[in-house]
């Protein structure tokens, strides 16, 4: 009974953890409609700079500055938003999915240095020995996986109320009529570019500080965490769950995680152990399946909301290839 | 009398189902004449030609292209049907040569008839001709007009269409490009077309009708209609004062 | 400085260079980047891989032609491939990406591509495991041409006929019918249906044209180094880059901007070790953003 409770806590933190980084990406997409395709690579970048903040001295490493928790997380959002914030000020001037392109390029390039830069990321293995918030519970499983899901419940829960604040403020009605009426972003010119350079950077600071908090959770990291699959996975999880929508992210990362573990171990159980591998492919299979049918039957999700369709100088979409006869244009 | 090239009739049209721009509008161009429709801003001019065109949803109503029905045709089956379209604007293609402009529309000839049609344009259009390997865009607006014009005759249509084919030109190229409608329908070419430009438009025009909020209102011999008083009070709001040199742009209301 | 790494960087750019042209092509006909477009690379290489492992059972082990490591078999597997990946792409087409584009919101179908991507790369995982594969075992012996240069055959045969097939694709593009009509598409896709183009027709033709060209692309990757499911993933950033360098829209600039990449990667091996090389990608992609966005063919969008 206890096992279960604790496996319980222990997949609630899990989902929490993905539901801040969908948070992040719900900024950036459902409100301010940026298309990030390497939220990977911020996620790691979070990580991994928690890590070398808060973890002791090591050998032929950089970082190991030993500090605090707490400014292990800060610098993480720092640095992330930072690297949020060139990515977005290098592409958002020009079309939408050179953004798209640029974060997967990021994202590679990520995972490339956290695998090579050897003196930097610790290469292929990592980064051990992450301390963790409540350390010296781990003796007792049902209660550290207690005390952990509270922090990060609380984390996600102060986020939440953050962002709800923030898109109901001037700020985020601004961004939502960036995203509905793309006349109106021209016509502010640079300061809508502004304007989503920040949402970006902000919602980049989220999915750093998430990679922070996993990290700690976890205790180690290694460029294997930040991979594809990850960004992925976020992705199903705010379109499952609504775009557009804070609760929506929330519920989504909850609900995708409970598939993900659920058929993850269906696929297990169905497969012999050495075969263990071709079951995670199938199971990544039939996600980006049930992704692509979501897309196609209700792309708003559970909570969505629909954004009108942006309109462009007055008609109804912009010039677009049509398979249907040519009226519409 | 033969046959009407087109008939329209009680067209109902617009962008959106419910709010229709066209509301019963119906039109009639015969075999070799110019079919002017005018009308104030916002009556549904271009949107009743598009209609016509095929790239404007179409509700109710019909159109007949030498007695077929080509009501809402897709757009790209038109040209087959016998009915070349030129827009009003981004009526040619600006990073292909004039050449490669003129050849891309002759998809619905055959291979072999192709080089004799593009040689036709050329003759038609001497000045097209000089600038044949030029970049379409590198044109001036009065020779991009003529572009888009030979580009829709290459096919040899049933009926040539135009939207505004004055709009945006210097009035220099609007006397030219009149004058060329003028010489290609006395070659023989039926042309329908929708104009701002009421004074450069029935000086050419064979017959006129007047569209207002959709509806066609008044139609009649076009040189009897500039000084028909009706006329200009539909489309003025006002009685009309003399037309004087100066004016060119026909009294947009 | 060592110039063996121009062979290299030749080879490279152009299996980026091949992959490229369908990326543009699908990026100014579809106007949307596919980011399947690695996969069908992949799915390509491992259907020619199936077909020469049956045209091997049925008519048992065919030699090579000459200093080659392969023989007919595999050249009719390809023409296979080309069709299989071709027909493939338009499959994925018609029941994805065509009925999300006419709902409206072209990123929405860059998001479908992302998850297709990952469906087809797991899939290529579940049915051959993600141990690499080869056409042939044999070891090539690489001749030197001078200058402290080394190229084996199949070298020499891949890059003539990258050079014929980009000749080939190039014609297509500006002395047919067809491909007056793909320009004309891309350039102004409501002026086309005007002009009398069948854009459908256009949009079948462009996925076709893009998966075989995938498909030599990953064949070639195949011959020259390995085959296994990532393959294609990891050329995405490459080809991206290198259409986004050459231009959107232009095929010359994309098999230009392949070039470069892949000279750019080989040259940046010899200084910074092999395990950069994606960085190099991302770097010239990021120059490109930052000083020229429209590339070097490229034109100012209407």
């Amino acid at each position: 009974m206890m096992d279960i409770v604790g496996y319980g806590a222990f997949f609630l933190t899990t989902a929490l953890i993905f539901s801040l980084i969908t948070l992040g990406l719900n900024l950036q997409w459902g409100l301010t409609g940026l298309f990030n395709v390497g939220l990977a690579g911020f996620v790691a970048i979070g990580a991994y700079t928690s890590a070398l903040l808060t973890t002791p001295d090591t050998v032929g490493r950089l970082g190991g500055f030993d500090m605090p928790i707490v400014i292990g997380w800060l610098g993480a959002m720092l640095v992330t938003g930072l690297a949020a914030a060139l990515t977005g000020v290098a592409t958002l001037r020009l079309k939408s999915d050179y953004l798209a392109i640029t974060t997967f390029g990021v994202a590679v390039v990520v995972q490339l240095v956290a695998l090579n830069a050897q003196k930097l990321t610790g290469g292929p293995f990592g980064i051990g020995f992450i301390p963790r918030p409540f350390a010296g519970l781990a003796e007792t499983p049902v209660l550290f996986n207690f005390s952990n899901l509270a922090v990060v419940a609380g984390v996600t829960l102060v986020t939440y109320l953050a962002l709800e604040h923030l898109s109901r403020s001037p700020w985020g009605r601004v961004l939502k009529a960036l995203r509905e009426d793309e006349r109106a972003a021209i016509s502010l010119g640079k300061s809508a570019r502004f304007y989503r350079v920040q949402a970006f950077a902000v919602g980049g600071a989220i999915m750093g500080l998430a990679g922070a908090v996993q990290a700690h959770f976890i205790g180690f990291i290694a460029p294997d965490n930040y991979v594809p699959t990850l960004t992925f996975q976020v992705w199903t999880m705010l379109i499952v769950g609504g775009s557009g929508s804070n609760k929506g992210a929330i519920l989504g990362s909850v609900l995708v995680w409970a598939i993900w573990a659920g058929s993850g171990a269906l696929t297990s159980a169905a497969f012999p152990t050495d075969q263990q591998a071709r079951a995670a492919s199938l199971q990544i299979v039939a996600i980006g399946v049930m992704l692509c049918v979501i897309l196609l039957v209700r792309p708003n999700g559970i909570l969505g909301t629909s954004p009108r369709r942006p309109r462009w100088f007055g008609r109804k979409q912009p010039p677009a290839v049509s398979d249907q006869n040519g009226a519409a244009s | 009398m033969s046959e009407p090239v087109l008939l329209v009739r009680d067209l109902v049209a617009g962008y959106e189902p419910g709010v229709p721009i066209v509301r019963g509008a119906s039109i009639t161009v015969n075999r070799g004449e110019i079919v002017v429709v005018l009308g104030p801003n916002g009556a549904g001019k271009s949107s009743f030609i598009k209609a016509v065109a095929g790239l404007v949803p179409v509700t109710s109503g019909s159109v007949l292209l030498d007695g077929k029905d080509i009501t809402a045709a897709p757009a790209h089956k038109m040209v087959r049907l016998g009915l070349a379209f030129v827009p009003q604007t981004e009526n040619i293609f600006p990073q292909m040569s004039v050449d490669d402009n003129l050849k891309v529309a002759c998809g619905i000839l055959k291979p072999g008839d192709v080089p004799a049609r593009i040689e036709a344009m050329y003759t038609t259009f001497p000045d097209l001709a000089r600038h044949r390997k030029i970049a379409a865009g590198n044109l001036s607006g009065g020779q991009r007009q003529m572009l888009a014009v030979a580009r829709a005759l290459v096919v040899d249509p049933k009926v040539l269409v135009l939207d505004e084919p004055s709009a945006g030109l210097s009035p220099k190229f609007v006397s030219m490009v009149f004058q060329m409608l003028a010489d290609i329908r006395n070659s023989g070419v039926t042309i329908l077309l929708v104009e701002q430009n009421a004074r450069a438009a029935l000086a050419i025009g064979d017959r006129a009708y007047v569209l207002v909020e959709g509806k066609d209102r008044h139609e009649g011999i076009a040189s009897e209609l500039w000084n028909d008083p009706v006329v200009a009070e539909l489309y003025l709001g006002q009685r009309p004062a003399q037309p004087s040199r100066s004016t060119d742009t026909g009294g947009a209301a | 400085m060592n110039l063996q790494f121009i062979v290299d960087g030749l080879l490279t750019g152009s299996m980026v260079g091949l992959g490229a042209i369908g990326v543009t092509l699908t990026y100014s006909i579809l106007r949307f980047s596919n980011f399947a477009h690695g996969d069908f690379m992949a799915w390509g290489t491992y259907a020619t891989l199936t077909a020469v492992s049956a045209i091997g059972a049925m008519f048992g082990k065919i030699a090579p032609i000459g200093p080659l490591s392969f023989g007919w078999p595999l050249i009719v597997a390809v023409v296979i491939g080309m069709a299989f990946t071709g027909l493939m792409a338009l499959l994925l087409d018609k029941i994805l990406f065509a009925r999300l584009r006419a709902k409206g919101q072209t990123i929405i179908v860059v998001m479908a591509s992302f998850g297709a991507s990952m469906a087809l790369r797991s899939l290529l995982e579940f049915i051959f495991t993600s141990r690499p594969a080869y056409f042939s075992r044999s070891i090539q012996i690489a001749m030197p041409v001078g200058y402290g240069i080394r190229i084996t055959p199949d070298q020499i045969v891949l890059l003539l006929m990258t050079a014929l097939l980009v000749l080939c694709v190039h014609l297509l593009m500006t002395r047919t019918q067809i491909g007056r009509s793909m320009q004309a598409v891309s350039q102004n896709p409501a002026l086309a249906r005007v002009v009398g183009i069948d854009v459908a027709k256009v949009v079948r033709v462009t996925w076709l044209i893009g998966g075989a060209l995938a498909c030599v692309a990953g064949v070639m990757i195949g011959i020259l180094v390995q085959i296994r499911p990532l393959m294609g993933f990891d050329m995405m950033l490459p080809m991206f880059a290198a259409a986004i360098l050459g231009g959107i829209g232009s095929v010359p600039g994309a098999v230009l901007g392949g070039l470069i990449i892949g000279l750019a990667e080989a040259g940046a091996v010899q200084l910074i070790g092999a395990e950069w090389r994606a960085a190099v990608s991302f770097v010239i992609l990021m120059a490109v953003l930052l000083v020229r966005p429209i590339g070097l063919f490229g034109v100012r969008e209407r």
